[in-house]
């Protein structure tokens, strides 16, 4: 005779279950949870009535801000200063253009997020992309030429990051192989490669890039800066990325390697088709956790100089004597534009771990 | 010393295809794990459509010897002819000989990544540079033959092991090998689900292909094998018939080992 399935007790279920077994269990507990209830109900409406309710929204002059400065977060200023932190001091006159490499660049970021676009034409649409972006931003072929210094705000910060993940992402895929190569001299160079780059801060290789560089080449010969940051920054994130593909490969079993030998597949088919396949998934969140460091970590190339769009929030209010004052709403605005980019990342990667974890498992 | 024993074909089918050459040619071959003698003065010819069963206990080198035959492992002394072509440090002559010699591993070791049906048919059309539709029909075919048809779709990870290994054999079959290697196919397997695997081998061999198979499967070395090899501390101890091996085994240490997997 099979035992009957019962309900869970009354007492289990529902809300007031729930409230019993997590937040009134114990004494403890239960004062723990009360004296949290406390603190939210003193901090949490002032706050809100800063952020919310006292603000001042929408294009206002900065008089409306002053008269609720203190209990009012004056959100007037992102209206104020929105071109500016925008697009820095690029052409006023031509700055729909950086609009639309913004686009462009989100664009790309999106296409190659779908797995649909996992395919060797995917490099075709980058080429595009690339070429899309620097005619906008730098002109020529009908569009008035603007050179890199006067390139600013979010298409920099997005130019950085996007064509930084796109080309350090193989460039660490190749390292991380390289690590593991069965050929003394590509391994040792990407041993010393990788220790040697993760081992000094991004700050001082983006200083070499943009100062020590110019030094060793010849006479008349100018790099890009911004090139230079890019490079710079590519080199060193790829560092970090191949240490993240380099715990996947050593999570593939053994046995999928022998098994692609014992079929006969040479070492580039079996990399690329049994070994890289298993290993990035296993990867994915050390390296997607490299790329928000990277889109963060764009900020940085203000030491050399480039407007990026944290230099370009900062500057906007920091020339205005009459809107000085309400910086910390400028930061507060630049926070939840990074923070937008980088969640859109963390949540991607978590619904590309779901995906591929549902396709093999039962 | 019974390591250099004759090297001749036992069976008069063994003798009868030697003519048309060997399948599997060993001589004087030594292997070292570090400082570890694993492999000592093996000598092993395999004729054509011989099927031969490796047996010894855990540790005798078995597996390294087959390991040795698609160089899995590479060897320090001797030499390994297969199918005419010598194993040398040359990548070309190992992706060849590996192309021609499938391989049934203990743990399966399918592409988890990969559906039943693009396991199998992943080698023939990178490899062998078949197309698409020409792969599908023979791994169809296939896994019709190791009666597993109705799984193409689905990934490894849904299927029992059983199902998994003959998976495996039908992935090997699928670059149509003129040798297959086993190394100790059902020693990973719920009991149940071993004569499955049996199964599919036996009919395997009837069909008259050369096999090498590591296993400790005295039922299926009775039933297919053309000789059974003896195994011990890396040597070669004891080569003969089945019937005459398992019944009057020659050396000390076969009797001993006998003993001990015959009373479980």
């Amino acid at each position: 005779m099979s035992t009957l399935a019962l309900p869970q007790p009354a007492s289990a279920r529902g809300a007031l279950g729930w409230l019993r077994a997590n937040l009134f269990s114990t004494p403890t507990n239960s004062a723990l949870t009360i004296l949290t209830l406390a603190l939210l109900a003193w901090v949490v409406p002032p706050m809100f009535n800063w952020l919310f309710f006292d603000a001042v929204w929408g294009r206002q002059p900065v008089a409306a801000c002053d008269a609720v400065r203190g209990h009012g977060a004056c959100w007037a200023v992102v209206w104020e200063k929105f071109r500016f932190m925008m697009f820095g001091v690029y052409p006023f006159d031509q700055q729909w253009r950086p609009a639309l490499a913004i686009v462009v660049l989100v664009g790309l970021l999106v296409v190659s997020a779908i797995r649909w676009f996992w395919r060797p034409a995917l490099a075709l649409i980058w080429i595009a992309g690339i070429a899309a972006t620097f005619w906008l931003m730098g002109g020529g072929l009908g569009l008035t030429p603007v050179r890199t210094e006067q390139w600013g705000g979010l298409p920099v910060t997005l130019i950085l990051a996007i064509f930084g993940i796109g080309f350090a992402f193989p460039l660490g895929v190749l390292l991380a192989l390289g690590r593991r190569s069965q050929l003394p001299i590509i391994r040792s160079f990407s041993v010393i490669y990788i220790e040697v780059v993760r081992g000094v801060p991004l700050i001082t290789v983006l200083f070499m890039a943009s100062v020590m560089f110019a030094l060793f080449l010849p006479e008349g010969m100018r790099i890009d800066q911004l090139l230079r940051a890019q490079v710079a920054i590519i080199l060193f994130v790829a560092a970090y990325l191949a240490e993240a593909v380099r715990g996947g490969l050593q999570a593939v079993p053994k046995g999928q390697y022998e098994a692609a030998e014992a079929l006969g597949l040479p070492y580039w088919k079996m990399m690329g088709l049994i070994i890289l396949p298993q290993a990035l998934k296993i990867s994915i969140p050390p390296i997607v956790n490299s790329f928000i460091s990277l889109f963060k970590d764009t900020s940085l190339v203000v030491i050399i100089a480039i407007y990026d769009f944290a230099y370009a929030v900062k500057r906007s209010v920091e020339t205005d004597f009459a809107w000085k004052k309400y910086f910390i709403e400028a930061f507060l605005f630049s926070i939840v534009v990074y923070w937008i980019f980088c969640y859109a990342m963390s949540k991607y990667s978590q619904r590309l771990e779901r995906e591929f974890a549902k396709g093999e498992h039962r | 010393m019974s390591a250099s024993a004759p090297a001749a074909p036992v069976t008069a089918a063994a003798a009868a295809s030697a003519g048309s050459g060997l399948a599997v040619e060993i001589r004087g071959l030594n292997k070292w794990f570090g400082e570890f003698h694993v492999l000592k003065n093996i000598d092993l010819t395999v004729g054509r459509g011989e099927r031969i069963v490796v047996c010894g206990p855990s540790g005798s080198g078995k597996s390294t010897l087959i390991r040795c035959i698609n160089r899995l492992e590479q060897h320090q002394q001797g030499s390994i002819v297969v199918n005419g072509v010598e194993l040398t440090d040359n990548l070309k002559n190992i992706d060849q000989v590996r192309s021609n010699v499938g391989m049934v591993f203990q743990h399966f070791n399918l592409f988890p990544h990969l559906t039943v049906l693009d396991n199998c048919t992943l080698a023939p059309i990178w490899v062998r540079k078949q197309s698409k539709a020409q792969a599908e029909a023979t791994a169809m075919k296939f896994l019709e033959r190791v009666r597993i048809r109705e799984q193409a779709p689905k990934y490894p990870g849904q299927l029992s092991g059983g199902q998994q290994q003959r998976v495996a054999i039908a992935r090997a079959l699928c670059m149509n090998p003129s040798i297959m290697l086993f190394d100790e196919p059902t020693s990973a397997l719920d009991p149940e689900m071993v004569k499955e695997v049996l199964d599919t081998m036996v009919d395997l061999a009837r069909e008259g292909m050369t096999m090498l198979c590591v296993t400790h499967e005295m039922g299926f070395a009775r039933a297919v094998a053309d000789r059974v090899i003896f195994m011990d501390q890396g040597e070669i101890v004891e080569q003969n018939t089945p019937e005459a091996f398992f019944s009057n085994p020659q050396n000390e240490r076969s009797r001993q080992f006998l003993s001990q997997i015959l009373d479980r």
